[in-house]
């Protein structure tokens, strides 16, 4: 745990804020031209396809940002440190982002190629409840003023509320399916073209970097909250605050 | 006290607030039973489409009527300062959780055996196969008063934002408003058999729901 705070703690230094930014910049680039120009259209859907390259990268920082808000929860209640809870609210936040991100995006390539904005598929229905879910934990937060209970309140929805996600998934795939089945995790290696699934990976890659971006921002962005509310207080009162933080 | 004894106390308690003040009977009931015909202006009159959506519209009703149960569960707390002095009680917090989930799902059990009465008569609801719909009930019963009475508490400080607890419990819960609807829908037709998957994930989603509540519920309560 100590070793994951220092690492978190070094990148989020000013100069490692900005080379992660320069990272993420040219991750990008280099997705971007991998999926628009190297990668080749898709021999049934044409050039839609290509959605596939954001679409896909958005719902996996989606559930990895859910991911790191559990462990931190965890952590959270397990040393009642405030900055694994500072940790979780930005990390929920740029998931919710992410999710609607990916939601719109799955839309935008489903009406094209199903015919259709929506369908009652698994994947789409469980994304849908997990952005509802996470929008709930955002809602919580707002709730009160006092940051321990906010901090245990939103650490317990993130615990439950991650823990939920594969029974909710399972229920859904149980109801009815159409989405296409699993292309790169399967049975046999992945069944996509090369280029195609270089392009994918790259974005893949160049979200997760655009993540970790964001994530310093928004930690530099809450520790100054913080430090707005602390010195607001009385000296004493301060003082304890920073022990605790 | 042991912690059985600790929860059941708990348990009594809210049943005794509930029997005595008549919430369940005097609010809720009628709020299902407004909620069904609401329902069935909005279906009706056709008999098939109500046929057909029976099990549907039941489990819609059993689930705000639960989120309101599990809300009233707390508004007492509130009151006088109880809840201070439920935490200042040498008990464990985890029996607090169990004995407030018990009585929250003996109020639901005892509401969805009222409201399926009203189902059977308005939408001609067949009972089929008792013995699956009573286990989808009494399972769906317990794992929306975990959910609920895992939250409860977050309801009654959000007083002031009264959608927040519904729009926190509603996704929680998807898992047991689609197990329920289906295992009501295939009892009901006679094919009880194929219900049995179905209670086997309302079984999960009540072990998992009990079992994270046991063990994070009193970090929701301290402050």
């Amino acid at each position: 745990m100590d070793v994951a705070a220092r690492g978190i703690g070094k990148a989020t230094t000013r100069s490692g804020e900005r080379l992660l930014g320069a990272a993420a910049l040219a991750s990008l680039a280099v997705s971007a031209v991998l999926s628009l120009v190297v990668a080749p259209p898709d021999a049934v859907q044409g050039e839609v396809q290509r959605l596939m390259y954001i679409h896909v990268p958005a719902a996996w920082l989606a559930y990895l940002a859910f991911a790191v808000v559990f462990i931190a929860s965890i952590a959270y209640l397990r040393t009642s440190r405030i900055r694994w809870d500072r940790l979780a609210a930005a990390s929920a936040e740029i998931g919710v982002l992410f999710t609607a991100l990916a939601i719109a995006l799955g839309s935008l390539w489903g009406k094209p190629v199903w015919g259709t904005w929506w369908t009652w598929d698994p994947r789409l229905t469980t994304t849908a409840m997990l952005l509802l879910i996470y929008l709930g934990y955002l809602a919580v937060r707002r709730i009160t003023d006092n940051p321990t209970r906010r901090a245990r309140w939103a650490a317990v929805i993130g615990i439950v509320g991650f823990i939920d996600v594969p029974i909710v998934h399972l229920s859904v795939v149980w109801w009815r399916s159409l989405h296409q089945g699993s292309t790169v995790f399967r049975l046999g290696g992945p069944e996509i073209h090369g280029a195609m699934l270089v392009a994918l990976l790259a974005g893949v890659a160049a979200f997760t970097v655009v993540y970790a971006y964001l994530m310093t921002l928004r930690l530099r962005v809450g520790r100054l909250e913080e430090r707005a509310v602390r010195e607001a207080l009385s000296p004493t009162v301060a003082q304890v605050a920073e022990e605790d933080a | 006290m042991t912690f059985v004894r600790q929860a059941t106390a708990i348990a009594g308690k809210d049943l005794r607030i509930e029997v005595r003040g008549k919430h369940a009977l005097g609010t809720l009931l009628p709020f299902a039973a407004t909620l069904l015909i609401a329902f069935g202006f909005a279906f009706g009159p056709g008999r098939d489409v109500l046929d057909r959506t029976a099990p549907g519209l039941l489990w819609m009703a059993v689930l705000f009527a639960g989120v309101m149960a599990a809300r009233r569960a707390y508004q007492a707390e509130a009151e006088d300062g109880a809840l201070e002095g439920l935490l200042l009680a040498p008990v464990d917090k985890a029996a607090v959780f169990v004995g407030k989930v018990a009585a929250i799902a003996l109020e639901l059990i005892a509401l969805v055996s009222a409201v399926l009465l009203l189902v059977v008569v308005l939408f001609d609801l067949s009972l089929g196969s008792p013995l699956a719909l009573a286990g989808a009930f009494a399972l769906g019963s317990l794992g929306l008063a975990a959910v609920g009475g895992l939250f409860g508490v977050v309801a009654e400080a959000a007083r002031t934002r009264e959608a927040i607890f519904p729009m926190l419990v509603l996704p929680l819960a998807t898992p047991v408003l689609i197990a329920g609807v289906r295992a009501t829908d295939l009892a009901t037709t006679g094919r009880a058999g194929e219900a049995l998957s179905w209670l086997g994930l309302l079984v999960a989603f009540d072990v998992v729901f009990v079992s994270v509540g046991i063990l994070v519920f009193g970090s929701l309560m301290e402050d």
